[in-house]
């Protein structure tokens, strides 16, 4: 493999880890505010705040470490995207700061507030929506470059069919990963009731999100003919990620084996998400810029790659620890620690 | 807006500004606040004494509220730094993508740690176990600020590459990283970072001693945030010296700027205070004879360059002299206040509680703020017109972008509303859970029976 192809790979594998742990907070969010609203609060609130308190720092760093690596791995990308992106970067910022800030301040300060929890939830749909501008735009015909200067069209944005079906996307991804595993994560905490009510979350949420990805898949047909012709090549992986997704649906309606539900939730997503991205490639932002011509020097990208794997050594005993300690020790799940 | 035309320049400039001028609060917080804590719940366990286990977990508690907005501005500043300064980051991704790659790396490791000890107070029978817990975040809040600081001090002295028709090529990341500015600047962050926590966790204790409130328990967080801080403060003093004996050596332009100092001479005067006049003509200031001399190179003999030996374009605006003064000047008077704390405690007769010397402890925590900013500002605006000093100027760094002052507006909003909910948060925290209550609810004779938080 290249350097390229292992740089992005990193990077790739750390957006997904980013899209998983990331979409499990936005949707228990949205999930913790609805509950509210339906006077269901305190069936769910407590699993939910179990499980996140912990754990709600270490989301971000995923996101961090998205982007700051790929300004190491390929510098072009922070002029092409880092230009065009001002408006729509600025407000996913200001969302994250708000959510992350005001879960704090709700967790730790002790204060029940109905507003806060509404700006938490309100900000976990909003903010997908916004980093998925990212993604929209890669495919091509969202920018105008001319004479070294790159502007985003905003027009061409917001009145694509693409760009609407990818936001869709990612709300109702958000909200199905993340009920599929506070159905896991409540049935660890043999919690009857919370556990009813967020596996109804998650069924209700299984079939709009495989039919939007489904109306997604032929809207970039017609966007970018070459990514989709690619797309089809891997065919088999996108069949892995409807055959994974049937499965879990399964598990949960029958009540069966939730772990190997989310598990092969997360299959799913990573088969669609891969696929993807590698049919993408070379393409970091088409047509304009490959991961060729924006790749950094080779001194930095071999410092780069192993200082990827020395922190990799510190970071994975880090968090198996973390997980051992508040995801799979039973007494703490289940409230008794 | 402001009465001048639209420049994506300035106002890329100001929103930098803004944003790491906000965010250097909570990261030095962030920074030194650690230690502080590891410090007490040590001194918890050495003296088998729970005040200074509970005064660990209390620190801890407020802490955690600080993070998270030094955790989502951080946040902010690293993807503003693309987003503003697209042309700086494409240009220098190929040099210091290391260090800002290794910088999350440490912070993700504080991340984790932070959330597993915040969680495990009462999970652990032995507490040292407990302890071992706060060594990472610790390390990991001390290395972020080492690798994101040898980034700036990168941007003062670029090396580890070489220039060929405005490319960048022979690139080496280490050598970029360990440049020569690197040693002091990170030395000088770290130490202050460590000296402000210390006064401003004094600060909480001295006003509660101030009100009237004599709990041993204050007693013991004066006592032990003065001793940190006067140890801190003579590092600080020391560290200070070298780094000027660093601008001497590597960017005289920015001493000289400092100091006023427009003759290239020996024996030189140190300048403190005063104005300049539009015909830069320094006006009541106290001039310390050959003082500058003998902080540039050891002796009065050093030849120090002036402003004047420098293309005019080429130098940073005169007032980073102020900033300049206001940093050194709280470096001082925290130095004085600790020290003179220590000494009153070892001398049995005198009180070092006295009201003046109290008051004197609560100013500081806002002081060495205030120094921290200061200190940010005459290094970062002693650099201009440089973005990458000699290489790249700022405005060859900044964003086309049509929408920066729309941006700036809402960026000033988001930190006011943050700023103030974090002060109503923590204050309300420490009100409603007063320690007195806390001591008795926890049962102090048996302080291991306490409820999960």
């Amino acid at each position: 493999m290249s350097y390229e192809v292992v740089g992005i790979t990193v990077l790739w594998i750390f957006l997904y880890g980013y899209l998983i742990v990331a979409s499990i907070d936005f949707g228990a969010g949205f999930f913790s505010y609805y509950s509210r609203i339906t006077n269901k609060k305190h069936v769910v609130h407590n699993i939910i705040q179990r499980y996140l308190s912990p754990v709600w720092e270490v989301t971000n760093v995923f996101l961090v470490f998205f982007f700051v690596g790929i300004v190491g791995f390929f510098p072009d990308t922070a002029y092409y995207y880092g230009t065009a992106l001002l408006i729509p970067g600025s407000i996913a910022i200001i969302l994250l700061a708000l959510r992350g800030s005001y879960y704090a301040f709700a967790t730790y300060g002790a204060k029940d507030s109905h507003l806060y929890s509404f700006l938490y939830g309100a900000t976990g749909l909003l903010i997908p929506a916004s980093l998925t501008t990212v993604l929209t735009i890669s495919e091509g015909g969202y920018l105008f470059v001319e004479n070294g200067n790159v502007q985003l069209l905003y027009g061409e944005l917001f009145t694509s069919a693409y760009s609407w079906g990818v936001v869709f996307l990612a709300i109702v991804s958000v909200l199905f990963i993340s009920a599929a595993f506070l159905t896991y994560y409540a049935s660890r905490a043999k919690d009857k009731p919370a556990l009813e009510v967020v596996r109804k979350y998650a069924l209700s949420w299984s079939l709009p999100t495989i039919i939007t990805g489904i109306v997604v898949f032929f809207l970039l047909g017609k966007r970018n003919p070459e990514h989709f012709s690619n797309m089809m090549d891997l065919w088999w992986m996108f069949g892995i990620s409807f055959v994974t997704f049937v499965g879990a649906t399964v598990l949960i309606w029958k009540r069966r084996n939730y772990g190997t539900a989310f598990v092969l939730v997360m299959i799913q997503f990573f088969t669609a998400f891969f696929a993807y991205g590698a049919a993408h490639l070379p393409y970091l932002l088409y047509p304009y810029l490959t991961i060729y011509d924006g790749f950094t020097n080779e001194a930095m990208a071999i410092a780069l790659i192993v200082a990827f794997i020395g922190g990799l050594l510190l970071l994975i005993p880090s968090l198996i620890l973390l997980m051992r300690l508040f995801l799979f020790d039973a007494e703490y799940v289940e409230g008794k620690k | 807006m402001f009465g001048f035309e639209y420049d994506p320049v300035i106002y890329s400039r100001i929103l930098t500004a803004l944003t790491l001028g906000f965010h250097i609060i909570f990261a030095t917080i962030g920074v030194g606040v650690p230690l502080m804590i590891a410090i007490a719940e040590w001194m918890g366990i050495k003296r088998n004494d729970p005040h200074y286990t509970l005064l660990a977990r209390r620190w801890a508690r407020g802490f955690v509220v600080t993070v998270a907005v030094g955790v989502v501005t951080g946040t902010a500043i690293g993807l503003q730094l693309s987003l503003l300064w697209p042309n700086f980051m494409q240009a220098a991704g190929h040099t210091i993508g290391l260090p800002l790659f290794l910088e999350i790396f440490a912070f993700f490791f504080e991340a984790i740690f932070l959330g597993i000890y915040l969680y495990t107070w009462d999970r652990f029978k032995s507490k040292m176990k407990h302890f071992l817990l706060v060594i990472p975040i610790v390390i990991g809040a001390s290395a972020s600020a080492f690798f994101i600081t040898t980034v700036n001090g990168f941007m003062n002295i670029p090396q580890g590459f070489e220039l060929v028709d405005g490319v960048l090529t022979n690139v080496n990341p280490l050598v970029a990283m360990f440049n020569p500015a690197t040693p002091t600047k990170v030395a000088h962050v770290i130490i202050t970072c460590y000296l402000t926590s210390a006064f401003i966790l004094g600060t909480i204790a001295a006003i509660h001693l101030i009100k009237g409130n004599n709990h041993v328990y204050h007693k013991k967080a004066l006592h032990l945030t003065m001793v940190s801080g006067a140890v801190f403060a003579i590092a600080t003093a020391v560290i200070g010296d070298l780094s000027g004996k660093y601008l001497h050596e590597y960017q005289p332009e920015k001493l000289a700027a400092a100091e006023w100092h427009f003759e290239t001479e020996t024996e030189a005067p140190l300048i403190l205070g005063g104005i300049l006049t539009e015909d830069n003509e320094v006006k009541y200031a106290l001039e310390i004879p050959y003082a500058l001399s003998i902080l540039a190179g050891g002796t009065p003999g050093s030849e120090v360059v002036g402003l004047n030996d420098f293309p005019e374009d080429e130098l940073p605006p005169l007032w980073v002299h102020y900033a300049f003064d206001l940093m050194v000047g709280i470096g001082m008077y925290l130095a004085a206040v600790s020290v003179l704390f220590v000494v009153m405690s070892w001398r049995k007769k005198w009180n070092p509680l006295n009201k003046p010397l109290l008051w004197a402890v609560a100013a500081g925590g806002p002081l060495s703020m205030i120094a921290i900013e200061s200190g940010w500002v005459f290094a970062e605006v002693g650099r201009q017109p440089w973005i990458i000093n000699g290489i790249m100027r700022t405005e060859e760094g900044a964003t086309t972008s049509a929408h920066v002052d729309i941006m700036f507006v809402l960026f000033v909003t988001l930190y006011i509303i943050l700023g103030v909910t974090c002060a109503v948060v923590l204050r309300r925290m420490f009100k409603k859970n007063p320690v007195e209550h806390e001591l008795e609810k926890r049962g102090m004779e048996q302080p291991k029976r306490v409820s999960n938080e």
